[in-house]
């Protein structure tokens, strides 16, 4: 099969999704003429138009605001935070509109959106431009949160981002954008809530999300030098979370590692750990659980100092050894 | 002068001018019952009234057709009324009932009703505005040829949304209606001490389009410049704002003791009561009498209570319902 790029996949999505659904639009900072500030929707304007693909003001709370109003009156928008950080500009309307309408109104509407948001760190773009605030919406009722870690799973998962009656925050790693996988060109659909195992393993479960997960597979290639068989779980979507693979995969194992990139204090990977040991896989585990976050400070800029800010494959590799030598 | 204006104003809205009188009683009606039901401890929660303030619902919702849409804000039982909602199922829903517009969920902070076009009213101040610009947006790329009319009050208009929705709605030239209800408070905080300019409208200047300010106590006045600005977006000549000064009669919400104003101020407003000023105007200009509005005040009033029957009959929402609706 041919292989694309990560941010091919994403484009690709929106593009087949908007040949055929013309609710679907796109909305955001820079996206027209100059691409977005990734390249992701570059040529799009050229094929759909300025109507379908609306360069807007520096307004993050209007550009979720009026992706609201349109969804609630019939559209599928499509918005782009140019930087996952900014969601802090647009939350009024991400927390306490679209995610709250639905219920607010006794099911009597709905807001089908979708917010693409590139995070996380690695760009030496520093403190307001690295983050991984994922936990933050995963934390409000009424929202989807997708984090994928592949351009296949980009590529599904976008378009069942678009197909969902809900909000739907889709993150989108910045590091990610150049990886390439096989993707096949038609278009398909990976259901929100369904978790991939990304390696099986029968020695140490992995959980990991976003770039997190690629890191994770390196360690594997490491640790299996080592005799140690690591399984890679991937939830590829926080909310809702296929507890029921992560469980399974833990019985297995009997042992556990959890790793993201967001600051680990009160990070998704907590909320991961928590669903793990009030199931019934508490029983199995052989070890304590182990977890891997970003440190407990804002990003800096400087590389060496950014790549310590969270965890690599070597503190990865480390975690999983002394989690075998536990008994 | 007036007796024209009337003329003009009939020939635009569905509603007859007695239908429109009725409706401002209804909200009158609706609140002072609420306010009293508050009292009693007959309704959880909170509310925010309109008592004053019923010519830019009224006149304001008057002037559209079916299709056009609004957004509401916190004090939004007038908007409701206005487009259409049951006095019913409000009433139900602010005493928490399955049978409400939010089957007990939402209050009255969160009445919707998509059918009608009433995307709903909004708890969070300056909340509603871009979701106008988004039904606005939604007008226009699928060409529907609705409006949408969004009530907001003086204080949302320091909102950071306010700007940014107001700027939007403007480059896209989108077809929607920004009014004010500039009710001269923002909860305690007073125009004079949270303004340095007199009048908002002379914000619109900034956005490229037309500000008007009007008397929001004059339903004529409100419909005439609701009703033009709403054909200039259906021309697609983009948005207006509209500044309609008011007066909000009661406190902010339960339990506000006023004391950021003097009760002189309140007496001077109460004077200009924009349903007592309609009454006279339908009374002198022969399209009414005095016998037929004092009807139409009555039936408002015989509704209220068959509303009020209608939500204590209602049956409360069940616990199952409780995790419901969070997602579609």
């Amino acid at each position: 099969m041919r292989e694309i790029t990560y941010q091919e996949a994403v484009r690709e999505a929106m593009s087949q999704i908007m040949r055929k659904d013309e609710r679907v639009f796109l909305m955001g900072e820079d996206i027209g003429v100059y691409g977005g500030a990734f390249g992701v929707t570059r040529g799009m304007i050229e094929e759909f138009g300025p109507d379908r693909i609306r360069n807007t003001p520096i307004s993050e709370a209007a550009i979720a605001g009026t992706s609201v109003g349109s969804a609630l009156t019939g559209m599928r928008p499509i918005m782009e935070l140019q930087f996952s950080d900014f969601v802090t500009i647009a939350m009024d309307q991400l927390v306490n509109q679209a995610a709250k309408i639905r219920y607010m109104y006794g099911g009597r509407a709905s807001v089908p959106m979708v917010v693409r948001a590139p995070g996380g760190c690695g760009t030496g773009a520093a403190a307001q431009h690295s983050q991984s605030l994922e936990a933050w919406v995963a934390h409000v009722p009424g929202l989807k949160v997708v984090q994928p870690s592949t351009a296949y799973d980009a590529k599904g998962l976008l378009k069942a981002a678009v197909d969902d009656d809900n909000p739907v925050i889709f993150y989108e790693h910045k590091l990610l954008y150049g990886t390439k996988s096989e993707v096949p060109e038609e278009l398909y659909t990976i259901p929100l809530g369904v978790a991939d195992i990304k390696k099986k393993g029968k020695d140490v479960t992995v959980i990991a999300t976003s770039l997190m997960v690629h890191k994770a597979l390196e360690a594997a290639v490491v640790l299996e030098k080592d005799g140690i068989d690591v399984e890679v779980v991937d939830p590829r979507t926080l909310v809702p979370l296929d507890k029921e693979t992560l469980i399974q995969s833990v019985k297995k194992t009997g042992r556990l590692l959890v790793v993201y990139e967001a600051v680990k204090r009160g990070g998704f990977g907590a909320e991961i750990v928590s669903s793990i040991v009030e199931s019934e896989a508490f029983d199995y585990l052989d070890a304590p659980i182990k977890r891997l976050g970003g440190k407990e400070i804002p990003i800096p800029q400087n590389p060496e100092l950014e790549k310590h800010a969270v965890p690599q494959t070597e503190d990865i590799i480390e975690a999983v050894r002394s989690l075998v030598r536990e008994r | 002068m007036i007796g024209l204006d009337i003329e003009k104003i009939s020939e635009s809205v569905q509603a007859s001018l007695e239908d429109l009188y009725y409706q401002m009683w209804l909200v009158r009606l609706f609140d002072e019952k609420v306010d009293e039901m508050f009292a009693k401890g007959m309704i959880h929660g909170t509310t925010h009234l309109c008592v004053g303030e019923e010519a830019t619902a009224i006149g304001g919702c008057a002037v559209l057709q079916e299709k056009d849409k609004i957004t509401s804000t916190h004090r939004g039982h007038g908007h409701s009324i206005g487009k259409g909602a049951d006095v019913n199922r409000m009433m139900a829903e602010l005493m928490g009932r399955e049978t409400g517009y939010c089957k007990g969920k939402g209050g009255s902070m969160h009445i919707a009703d998509l059918v009608k076009g009433n995307l709903g009213a909004n708890g969070i101040v300056g909340g509603g505005i871009p979701i106008a610009v988004g039904s606005a947006l939604t007008s226009k790329m699928m060409n529907t040829g609705y409006v949408t009319l969004c009530f907001f009050g003086d204080g949302a208009a320091n909102e950071g949304s306010f700007h940014e929705s107001l700027n939007l709605a403007s480059i896209w030239d989108l077809p929607v209606v920004f009014l004010c209800e500039n009710n001269q408070y923002g909860m305690s905080g007073s125009v004079k001490e949270m303004f340095h300019i007199e009048n908002i409208a002379d914000r619109a200047v900034a956005y490229g389009f037309p500000g008007y300010v009007i008397d929001g106590n004059n339903i004529i006045e409100v419909m005439k410049a609701v009703y033009d600005a709403v054909e200039r977006a259906r021309r697609g000549e983009g948005p207006t704002l509209i500044e309609a000064k008011t007066y909000r009669w009661k406190g902010h919400s339960k339990s506000d003791g006023r004391k950021y104003r003097t009760r002189e101020e309140e007496e001077t407003w109460k004077k200009k009561d924009p349903i007592a000023y309609f009454g006279r105007l339908l009374v002198e200009s022969d399209r009414s009498t005095q016998e037929k509005l004092d009807q139409l005040k009555n039936k408002a009033k015989l509704e209220i209570e068959s509303a009020v029957e209608f939500a204590l009959k209602s049956p409360k929402p069940s616990l199952d319902s409780l995790e419901e609706d969070v997602y579609a």
